[in-house]
């Protein structure tokens, strides 16, 4: 292993979102906040799943206002950043000077594999107002390693500190991971650190981790419990684990962290749903879909009757990106009107 | 009575300026006559020479010492720039049809709001994603008061021009002013995605709209199907995914727009609606200034002019 420190970001707060469908109190927020900011976790990223201004039809209202989440969770963090994620056209530089004003020191600024230009703006006020910016390339396995690297290079020129691979669909192989990093390294200048986060519908999400690792990333994505879109992200408790087995330090204490994990967050997300890998958020992995569709694709499923796996197989093939929920339904329409008239449906088995 | 067209320059020679042009040749009621570009070695300059248009590279300045060569002018440049143009255009007494985000003056979609808007020196065309979707929303509010609306517009990437790259946030702020100004929703919010998907996907809209318990859903899509129809007058491509999608107090509506294909391929839809808007304000601005009153007296007119 190339470093001896990783810096851990705990996104159960924003990529959990997704799993709790939006659902999280702020009363909740703080005390996760607490316990995670207790065990001595660097970055905690709270907004709605899909970043600031997220919250909306097409992606499931939150249940609180936006800015309450975020002022919660300035108010009881003492030793770690408060980190918020923007997505170019779904959240503003308005939103984005806001959430600065309430406290947030981490700007993570995330577009698709392929759209970086479309973040210059928010790159450079967030730098402007002082913040951190981490920069995320969704949906990474859909871009060779070099393009992706090129992206990687246009967000480094607007100001990132880090720019992250950003496995959305869980569906990097390790050696896919490893050579993404590997090109971010070559190309980027030394000062910029290397981000890597994870879904674990393949159930490679800590080994693609150590992979990235391996070849110079920093910075890695976990959340408590798992909590996160489709399967899950990578286990924010088993990094810890694992990193101190293999003496990375990460500043994040083993106890207080498992703690936080089984007595904070689990009896909050067992009322909603404990994302695992199942036939669904698995076929998220194998067809390389947004793993945040997952539970959109469930809900048209059972509303128009037809199979989750059918729907998330052919927004591969369309290759839909993330942010593009309303494509689900459009194709559960169209998959329920071929299936009335009477031609076979697509079976996901059979697809491959 | 033998009716002349109205004159009328273009400002911009980009993607959305050049495909204007193309736009232009089709039409009875409008002449172009300048194509005004900044870049010497600029594609759409170089077709218009080739079409055999007037243009210049040295921007507006050069236009505005032939004053007699236009009555309107559509300027498809940038945001900055026009707050500089629509001075100059207003003090030269020509009339402005904004194709830019800088909204100097009112938010115009031909279909819903353009007949109030005949004594403007200057008007504006919200974002492709308003034309888009604003007649939707006005669709439903005219039957049952629209409470929300919310739109999400997805382009192809190849569609998306550096000036929508470097000023999304004008996109989705602008959109959604315009779904409540003019589409007549108490709010209202926008998403953009570019999805680089190839071969390219056709533009996209799908407008979510959030109304009171118990409104005549018979009466919403028969207005939806109306007002898709109008629509299509100019721009033919525009149609339904699928049928409206009906809820207990939403509807969805799921939009797919073909371009025309004149100047960039047919799955740039966003860029045709634009254009194709414009064009139809601009003939809507021409009856009024010689005086037909509507489009009952335009079929008379056009073929005198034919």
């Amino acid at each position: 292993m190339s470093a001896k420190r990783i810096y851990i970001t705990d996104t159960t707060l924003r990529d959990g979102d997704h799993a709790m469908s939006h659902e999280f109190t702020v009363d909740q927020v703080r005390r996760i906040v607490q316990a995670l900011d207790g065990a001595g976790v660097p970055v905690i990223e709270v907004s709605h799943g899909d970043g600031l201004g997220g919250s909306s039809i097409q992606y499931g209202r939150s249940l609180e206002p936006e800015e309450d989440y975020i002022r919660a969770a300035a108010e009881v963090i003492e030793r770690g950043q408060l980190a918020f994620l923007l997505l170019p056209g779904v959240g503003t530089r308005k939103e984005l000077k806001r959430a600065a004003e309430i406290g947030a020191k981490v700007a993570r600024i995330a577009t698709h594999c392929t759209e970086a230009d479309i973040s210059e703006e928010h790159i450079k006020l967030a730098k402007d107002l002082g913040l951190k910016v981490h920069t995320f390339l969704m949906m990474s396995h859909m871009s060779p390693p070099e393009k992706l690297a090129e992206q990687a290079k246009l967000m480094e020129g607007y100001g990132a500190d880090c720019v992250y691979v950003v496995d959305s669909a869980g569906a990097l192989l390790p050696h896919e991971a490893r050579a993404r990093v590997r090109a971010f390294r070559q190309a980027l200048s030394e000062r910029t650190e290397i981000g890597f986060h994870a879904h674990n519908n393949l159930c490679l999400s800590v080994s693609n981790s150590l992979m990235a690792i391996e070849e110079g990333a920093t910075r890695i994505d976990g959340s408590t419990c798992g909590l996160g879109a489709g399967a899950g992200n990578t286990q924010t408790e088993v990094l810890v684990a694992v990193l101190a087995r293999l003496g990375i330090e990460t500043g994040v204490d083993l106890f207080k962290i498992m703690d936080a994990a089984e007595q904070v967050v689990f009896p909050v997300m067992r009322d909603h749903h404990v994302p695992r890998i199942d036939p669904r958020s698995l076929m998220i992995g194998y067809a390389g879909v947004y793993s945040t569709f997952l539970l959109h694709a469930e809900r048209a499923a059972r509303r128009f009757g037809v199979d989750a796996r059918d729907i998330l197989v052919e927004l591969g093939r369309r290759q839909a990106v993330g942010g593009q929920e309303d494509w689900i339904i459009d194709v559960a329409v169209e998959l329920a009107e071929r299936r009335k008239a009477g031609a076979p449906t697509a079976e996901a088995g059979q697809t491959a | 009575m033998a009716v002349r067209k109205v004159k009328v320059a273009i400002i911009g020679s980009g993607n959305i300026g050049t495909d204007l042009m193309y736009k232009l040749r089709r039409s009875r009621l409008l002449e172009l006559t300048w194509m005004v570009g900044v870049i010497p070695q600029s594609d759409g300059l170089r077709r218009a020479r080739e079409l055999g248009y007037k243009t210049t590279h040295r921007g507006i300045d050069e236009l505005l010492e032939h004053l007699d060569d236009f009555e309107m002018a559509f300027d498809a440049t940038t945001a900055a720039a026009h707050y500089h143009h629509a001075e100059l255009l207003r003090k030269a007494g020509k009339i402005a049809i904004d194709l830019t985000p800088a909204a100097v003056g009112p938010y115009v979609v031909p279909v819903v709001n353009l007949g109030g808007h005949f004594d403007q020196k200057n008007v504006n065309l919200v974002t492709c994603g308003g034309q888009a979707t604003v007649p939707m929303v006005h669709a439903v509010n005219r039957v049952t008061p629209v409470e929300y609306a919310e739109i999400v517009s997805t382009i192809a990437s190849r569609s998306a021009g550096p000036g929508t790259r470097q000023n999304i946030d004008e996109f989705t702020e602008t959109t959604a002013r315009g779904l409540v100004e003019v589409g007549g929703g108490k709010e209202g919010k926008a998403l953009i995605i570019l999805n680089p998907a190839e071969p390219p996907i056709m533009m996209r809209n799908t407008v979510y709209v959030r109304v009171g318990k118990g409104f005549d859903a018979e009466a919403v899509r028969r207005s939806i199907d109306a007002m898709v129809k109008e629509v299509q007058q100019y721009v033919p491509g525009y149609h339904l995914k699928q049928p409206p999608i009906v809820d207990e107090e939403q509807v969805t509506i799921l939009l797919e727009v073909e371009g025309a294909g004149d100047y960039l391929p047919v799955y740039a839809g966003n860029l045709d609606i634009m254009t194709s808007a414009a064009v139809r304000v601009a003939e809507d601005f021409a009856r009024h200034l010689r005086g037909l009153a509507d489009s009952r007296a335009e079929s008379h007119a056009e073929e005198q002019m034919a």
